[in-house]
């Protein structure tokens, strides 16, 4: 605060000794130095927030930085600016601490993974050894692709060798690479869970702080989990909830006390941000189900399930056609689940949607994360099916808990998505005599694409019910803005 | 990671006398001039398990092995050597050894055991499906090419006990039968309830199982405790846990109880509930899981639990010391194929010489072979695949095939050996004709004497 003062004074005694003098000179001047040293400050301020974001070096780094931005800021202000900025100065001195975190500078960057160096650089310190694949697809080079076949029996051989991991996130880990587990709701909750076993058998070492030390070990889980199988959008949200509960508390906190607040804490998420969320949602959108309605659903998503479930308790009488997907068939089960309790059902796959959206009137679909321009993350299949009915002017409701919005836009499936393994495309289960593709990693001029997601784009989405409320698509940045910075962000 | 290993190095085998005594017990059986417990060691040390439990029965045959690993291990390893009284079988051992017992699961390793399989992967296994016992299956060993005639007289009631009759799911992950072979005499006996919950039951007689096991240990200790008449981990604790499997009465402790204070609680419960539904729908339906929640309404309510397999792979060498063709067997493949567990380096012509062992003039060593420490051999003798300890001394013109001779024997001139196993400080004087026989330790074979699968020992 000191500094802007300063510079207060002695921008107006300029001012009034000689208001014609820097005109002339000066701006030609100006205009170079001027975007010099703003480009150097720029760089300087994004060094200081990556500085920030490590926490120990911030100290040092901030120190050097300051007072050499603080230099280039009064020289600056040196230059004409006219007298009503100065007030605008001052206020955004005033507010300045502020308006950089609200700034939100870009997240780092994730992984890429074409840039060769970052990727040597990542395998030398990763934990699971992967062979990446053969054959991959250009236009999503960006991706992780490993193959699948030597990657769980690698990581099995090694549970001795990997002390450092806690045996329930290594089990989290191999579930994963196995692909026990599926759908976010569930990876999310094992995930959290894992953690929370390990921050009970946490013990700060001599000579640390708690705050520090457990952060960085559960980074370091973190990145063993996301090594096994890329994390979703949603659980980087949960990761974000978890460390900003560490950093937020308070350092008079004895270990005993620290762990079991972290717990509690943990658990209330899971209950409030899956549990509570999940009766909500289903509370509102039954609703929107009518007596007479065929119901379109697609993929397995808890929360849809439980809707047609209660709905059906209730006593509504309507149909559901569930439609399903090579090559996990992922909606058979929910369809065994459904037809267990008495509903009629109707099962068909994805290339016969067209033929049947004429007698749907509501889809229901759930969703894997939801961008901050209404965009929605979902397994593949569903952008076709949101498209088909958007033609036929069917509504489609999203059913997503609001821990699943992330502040990130997305335009395209083609930067975020994740790699499936490409012999479930190539083989057929149950069907030997369908071998064509049998050796296809020796095909130079063939390559298989197994997609995990897709982006549904917003106008094709009618309403996205949440736990907040029935929202349009439109309206999820509001949800962000407000509801984000109590829970995920500082 | 919260595994304990326990080894169950067993005491003076009767199946194994007259190699066996009270000096040399099952455990130290040299196998290519090392301990055969050491082999399970080093697999443990290579997979980072530093803290082990050694079993033995018998006072004495605990000071032998505790004297022999703090010998070699002493800095390495933190083992622990707990003796019990002869005869209590494995159950019993565990039984004996409870209180020491405090991980979540226990991995337990029969010392007889000769394997480079990766004891990290069954763990894994037995991690990931959260079972209560997970078995590790190899393929079982087929008779040596040199199975020289008169073996087959012994060996025939001894070769359908030496494998197992195994139930495996399509999957092959999770185990719904086993039985000895021995015990089938006509029939083999299967669950009704496991066919009708899993559809399809494959039945393999090609593997073995080979006694290294993951239990998780609130389980064990259980079984064990209700049930006393077990005697064997093999063949009561394993098939009474493979039987029981979908209507367990095992993992009543871990089951939350019903004793509600309030309305919290039963919205805890009723959350507790909403997760695990989450998760049981979201991941792959085990047969288990199916069996249980067709039972949910009914008064009873049936919990299974998972008793999981872990088929080595065709490459990993996988074998057991529990007869003497085994040890035969052993020997040879250990100098042979699976060479990579001897843990020497081969020479140019594909044996083991040690530096110290006297060669005399026109004397053969074929390939396959060992020579230990120390060992002299006279002139015009010719060695194929045969392992010869330390500090033997062998005459001229002497043939060994296809055997294994231990320490400070001394070996007369033109004397024929093949097949054969012959023990520490035995004397074979000239011209002694041995086939297919085993020699126990400090024998004299007296000169000119032929044997032909004859058990020799000192009275």
């Amino acid at each position: 605060m000191k500094f802007w003062r300063r510079t207060e004074k002695k921008h107006e005694t300029v001012k009034e000794v000689s208001p014609d003098t820097p005109s002339v000179s000066q701006p030609l001047k100006a205009k170079t130095t001027k975007a010099e040293r703003r480009a150097l400050q720029e760089a300087q301020r994004a060094a200081k927030a990556a500085s920030k974001a490590n926490g120990n070096s911030a100290v040092a780094e901030s120190g050097k930085a300051s007072p050499a931005k603080s230099k280039k800021q009064s020289s600056q202000k040196k230059d004409g600016p006219p007298v009503t900025s100065s007030v605008t100065i001052y206020k955004k001195s005033g507010n300045h601490p502020l308006e950089k975190e609200r700034k939100k500078d870009p997240p780092p960057q994730r992984m890429q993974f074409d840039d060769q160096n970052r990727v040597e650089k990542a395998k030398r310190r990763a934990l699971v050894n992967q062979t990446e694949a053969r054959n991959r697809v250009e236009i999503f080079r960006h991706l992780p692709q490993y193959e699948h076949g030597n990657q769980l029996p690698n990581l099995e051989s090694r549970l001795f060798q990997l002390d450092s991991m806690h045996p329930a996130v290594f089990k989290v880990g191999l579930r994963y690479i196995a692909g026990d587990i599926s759908g976010v709701n569930a990876r999310c909750t094992e995930m959290l869970r894992a953690l929370q076993d390990a921050i009970i058998d946490y013990s700060t070492p001599p000579e640390k702080v708690l705050i520090r030390d457990l952060t960085a070990k559960i980074n370091s889980y973190v990145s063993f989990i996301s090594e096994c199988r890329p994390l979703s959008i949603s659980m980087g949200n949960a990761i974000r909830f978890v460390k900003s509960r560490i950093a937020k508390l308070p350092l008079s906190y004895t270990d005993t006390e620290a762990k079991t607040a972290l717990c509690s804490d943990i658990d209330r998420f899971i209950n409030e941000k899956i549990i509570i969320a999940d009766k909500v949602i289903v509370g509102h959108a039954i609703t929107k189900i009518r007596d007479g309605d065929v119901l379109l659903t697609y993929g397995l998503s808890c929360v849809v399930e439980m809707i047609l479930l209660s709905a059906h308790d209730l006593g509504k009488k309507f149909r559901v056609v569930v439609v399903d997907s090579r090559p996990k068939f992922e909606s058979q089960a929910l369809l065994a689940r459904l037809i267990a309790k008495g509903l009629s059902c109707m099962y068909t796959h994805i290339n016969a949607v067209s033929y049947i959206m004429h007698e749907v009137t509501r889809v229901f679909l759930g969703a894997s994360a939801v961008m901050s321009n209404g965009t929605v993350l979902s397994k593949i299949g569903t952008a076709c099916i949101a498209m088909v009915a958007h033609e036929f002017r069917v509504p489609v409701l999203i059913c997503c808990e609001a821990f699943k919005f992330h502040e990130r836009v997305l335009l395209d499936s083609i930067c975020c998505n994740e790699l499936g393994d490409p012999d479930a495309v190539a083989t057929v289960p149950g069907r030997m005599d369908i071998n064509y593709l049998d050796n296809w990693t020796n095909k130079e001029n063939l390559q298989l694409l197994n997609l995990m997601y897709d982006v549904t784009p917003s106008d094709y989405i009618s309403v996205i019910v949440t736990d907040h409320g029935m929202i349009p698509p439109t309206s999820v940045p509001v949800i962000v803005r407000e509801y984000g910075q109590e829970h995920y962000i500082t | 990671m919260d595994f304990q290993v326990v080894v169950l190095a067993g005491g003076v085998s009767k199946k194994l006398l007259p190699l066996v005594s009270k000096e040399l017990p099952n455990a130290l059986l040299p196998v290519a001039n090392r301990p055969v417990l050491s082999y399970v060691v080093e697999l443990l040390e290579l997979s980072n398990l530093k803290d082990l439990i050694v079993v033995v029965e018998g006072k004495d045959v605990a000071l032998n092995v505790g004297a022999w690993i703090s010998g070699a291990y002493a800095d390495r390893l933190h083992v622990e050597v707990a003796s019990v009284p002869e005869d209590v079988g494995t159950a019993g051992a565990i039984r004996a050894i409870a209180h020491h017992l405090t991980a979540k699961d226990i991995l337990i390793v029969s010392g007889d055991l000769v394997s480079d399989v990766p004891v990290g992967a069954v763990a894994a296994t037995h991690r990931r499906h959260d079972a209560v016992v997970t078995a590790l299956l190899c393929n079982a060993p087929i008779s040596g090419p040199l199975e020289s005639v008169s073996s087959g007289g012994k060996d025939k009631t001894k070769k359908p006990g030496r494998y197992d009759l195994i139930g495996l799911d399509p999957t092959k992950q999770f185990l719904l039968h086993i039985a000895t072979g021995a015990e089938v005499e006509k029939d083999l006996r299967i669950q009704k309830s496991i066919l009708r919950a899993v559809g399809q039951i494959e039945i393999r007689a090609d593997l073995m199982d080979a006694h290294l096991y993951a239990f998780k240990r609130s389980v064990l200790l259980e079984v064990l405790d209700q049930k006393s008449a077990f005697q064997s981990l093999k063949h009561d604790v394993l098939p009474y846990l493979v039987r029981s499997q979908l209507k367990s009465e095992v993992l009543l402790n871990g089951t939350p109880q019903a004793e509600e204070n309030g309305t919290e609680k039963v919205n805890s419960q009723s959350n507790q509930q909403m997760i695990s539904q989450i998760l049981a729908n979201a991941s792959e339906p085990t047969f288990h899981l199916r069996h249980t929640l067709g039972t949910i309404g009914s008064d009873s309510v049936r919990r299974a639990h998972k008793c999981c397999v872990y088929i080595s792979g065709s490459s990993k060498y996988c074998a057991r010391l529990n007869s003497i063709q085994a040890y035969n067997d052993i020997n040879r493949d250990v100098i042979g194929e699976a060479s990579h567990l001897s843990g020497y380096s081969f020479s140019a012509h594909n044996n083991i010489i040690h530096p110290t062992a006297e060669l005399g003039a026109k004397t053969t060593v074929g390939p396959h072979c060992m020579l230990g420490e120390g060992s002299q051999m006279g002139d015009k003798c010719s060695v194929k695949r045969s392992v010869i300890g330390r500090h033997c001394r062998i005459g001229a013109n002497v043939k060994v095939v296809n055997s294994v001779v231990m320490n400070h024997v001394t070996i007369g001139d033109f004397c024929s050996i093949q097949g054969s196993v012959i023990c520490s400080n035995v004397q074979l004087q000239e011209r002694a004709i041995l086939k297919d026989c085993q020699v126990g330790a400090g024998f004299v074979v007296t000169s000119g004497s032929e044997q032909k699968g004859e058990v020799l020992a000192k009275k």
